[in-house]
């Protein structure tokens, strides 16, 4: 079996194959729902109207798509530029301790001050928490992908020691969680009677502000050279190391305003659970989308709508909700072998 | 706590050697496959799996030696997958990596609630006795520590002898390590790299999904979710502190998980000087620090993470 290069890809080749990806892995997870003795057409019906069948889904899958957007763009930028950041998780939990140590009270501004200067603390905390590893890797060419992964429990038990000692909120009736956000901190709620807020605006104008950083830019070019290949980078003039260092402070930045929609917008206060891993849903986020910025706001959507839609087919039909880590993990692997097959061609004689 | 105290008992060398026994199987397993050039990032998942599988066919009715290969033969599987992608396909090892931990831990958990729904309490089996070596067992604090253990750990024990003889005695061994320095020259020879690099990807994973079977049928009884908790992340780093040699994975894994032990111990005795969290975060900070230390002469197999594409260079 051999692979060669095609000598070019047709535009609807491009765009089904993502979509003839996800397909395959629905037909072969109905063999799980099937296993589950639940009707197959009814759990895809209860699945796409738990997802987007009404206002209330709807708002709920925009609600999950936020931070999915923003770890998703954190994924993308940096494999862009081939810095294997697996650390969006430990991110996301930076942005949120930021959060909430400058958003409960230590400082007090009017909204419109109080909300960019949130967002912009837990950028720096992510920032500066992959800074560490691109620092590694840029200097003592140490693997990130093993430090960003390792750091992400060295930060989850941090909080978890801040929530369960000095950050503990004595009004939350011993559960461990965060002081709450003050009122001028809080992302407003767009929809009366939902949990939608405005990080949703912010995650969307972010992915739009990082397509035309990376399709538009000399930093966004350099990103790219970097990550296709090296040494024609070096040749051309281009800092490798700086690039590097850049993307990873924009990469753990965005991860981390992720943690920033959490707390300030969803939840409203801190607790252990703010992210039900989308720190590593991201991941598969920026590849369905191909790594394009504008890609992950409807591959963010997708995979939201998936956990939601699972969440509520797995209470009418009794099919557990494990079922939307097997569709996210399937699409990530099909998705990338399906994009590889537009780029390439398969001879089966060799 | 009196550290003294601690390295002379019996009960703090003997845990030493059981927290170090997964660790074994999956360093063991993970360089085999980067002796291959072919990072394999499912280590987590591979062990959940091999957890999972393990302990099912045991509850399920089947005997435990069995439940070993049952995991063993669930791990080569998403070997098999990884390699699919990884090595025939090309693509990024990284990110398969990522992908098969996130599809093997879905799918395993998906099942075990598949298998027992409505279950709150974990039900339990009959694990792994430990053995005691005759006569050896008899030495004094050494013996009881080493030769009293369950017959998993001596495998393990065993397995570093045997995958450093594969590795460096035998053809077989020559060509895995050839394949991850100059796949160019493998091909030269007639060898097929790619079939190399998927039988090195199996087997590694096979030893994985043992790592993984050990803590549920021969440490703990029950299946827990996220009871890996980490380790094969672990071993991961411990590769690269071993130098992607199997002697020094052995010791990198007994000193790491001495380290564990030690930190277990001393945050029962004196927790009200530091929260325990710090404790629990110590394998991660010393796993970076061994990486930090360990880059200066980390001589990486030079093929590792470069896909090999026949008739291309």
């Amino acid at each position: 079996m051999l692979l060669e290069p095609r000598q070019h890809t047709p535009l609807w080749m491009t765009i089904s194959a993502p979509i003839i990806a996800v397909a395959i892995v629905l037909i072969l997870s109905g063999g799980l729902i099937a296993w589950a003795g639940a009707p197959l057409l009814d759990s895809y019906i209860a699945l796409i109207v738990g997802a987007f069948g009404s206002k209330f889904a709807i708002a709920e899958t925009l609600v999950r798509a936020t931070p999915l957007i923003l770890t998703g763009l954190a994924a993308a930028v940096a494999f862009r530029a081939k810095l294997w950041n697996i650390g969006g998780e430990g991110q996301l939990y930076a942005g949120a301790l930021a959060v909430t140590y400058f958003g409960t009270g230590l400082i007090e501004l009017p909204s419109f001050l109080m909300i960019p200067f949130l967002f912009f603390v837990g950028a720096v905390a992510g920032g500066l928490l992959l800074l560490f590893p691109a620092l590694l890797k840029t200097k003592l060419k140490v693997d990130e992908v093993v430090t960003t992964l390792l750091l992400n429990f060295v930060v989850l038990l941090f909080a978890n020691y801040l929530l369960f000692g000095p950050w503990k909120d004595p009004m939350a009736m011993g559960w461990p969680q965060g002081a709450p956000v003050i009122e001028q901190g809080i992302l407003e709620n767009l929809v009366a009677k939902t949990r939608l807020h405005a990080g949703l605006i912010f995650s969307v104008l972010a992915a739009v502000c990082m397509w035309l950083v990376m399709s538009k830019t000399k930093w966004g070019l350099e990103i790219r050279a970097v990550g296709h290949n090296q040494d024609a980078a070096k040749f051309a003039g281009i800092p490798i190391n700086k690039t590097i260092i850049r993307t990873a402070l924009i990469s753990g930045g965005l991860a981390a305003c992720a943690g920033v929609t959490e707390v300030a917008g969803t939840k409203e206060y801190l607790t252990l659970d703010i992210s039900p891993g989308f720190g590593y849903t991201g991941i598969a986020v920026a590849m369905l989308a191909g790594l394009n910025p504008l890609g992950v706001i409807l591959a963010a959507l997708f995979f939201a709508g998936i956990y939601n839609g699972a969440d509520s087919m797995s209470r009418a039909m009794n099919v557990s909700n494990y079922i939307a880590d097997v569709i996210t993990a399937g699409s990530l692997l099909m998705v990338m072998l399906a994009v590889m097959l537009t780029r390439m061609r398969i001879r089966l004689k060799g | 706590m009196d550290f003294l105290d601690m390295f002379l008992n019996i009960g703090f060398w003997a845990a030493t050697i059981r927290m170090a026994t997964p660790l074994i199987f999956g360093t063991l397993g993970e360089l085999i496959c980067e002796r291959a050039g072919v990072l394999n990032l499912g280590i987590e998942g591979i062990m959940t799996t091999g957890a999972m599988v393990a302990w099912m066919w045991v509850y399920q009715g089947g005997d435990l030696w069995s439940a070993v290969l049952v995991a063993m033969i669930f791990g080569m599987l998403f070997g098999l997958l990884h390699s699919w992608f990884s090595v025939y396909m090309g693509l990024s090892q990284h990110v398969t990596g990522i992908g098969i931990t996130m599809l093997s831990m879905a799918l395993s958990y998906y099942s075990f609630r598949m298998l027992l729904p409505g279950v709150t309490t974990p039900p339990k089996i009959e694990p792994f006795e430990n053995y005691a070596v005759p006569l050896l067992s008899d030495i004094p604090v050494l013996g009881e520590a080493m030769f009293n253990q369950s017959p998993l750990t001596y495998l393990a024990f065993i397995l570093v002898g045997v995958v450093a003889y594969i590795l460096y005695r035998t053809p077989a061994g020559l060509a895995v390590r050839m394949v991850g320095e100059n796949p160019m020259a493998v091909e030269v020879q007639g060898i097929d790299v790619y079939r190399v690099r998927t039988a090195a990807v199996m087997l590694g994973s096979g030893l994985m999904a043992i790592g993984g079977a050990f803590l549920t049928i021969s440490v703990f009884d029950a299946f827990y979710f996220d009871m890996v908790n980490g380790r094969g992340w672990i071993c991961v780093a411990l590769v690269i502190f071993a130098s992607w040699r199997p002697g020094k994975a052995l010791l990198g894994a007994v000193l790491f998980a001495a380290f564990d032990a030690i930190q277990i111990r001393v945050q029962q005795s004196s927790s009200t000087l530091i929260p325990y969290q710090f404790y629990l975060m110590m394998p991660y900070v010393f796993s970076i620090l061994a990486l930090i230390i360990m880059s200066r002469k980390a001589a990486y197999p030079k093929a590792l993470l470069v896909p090999f594409r026949r008739g291309q260079r």
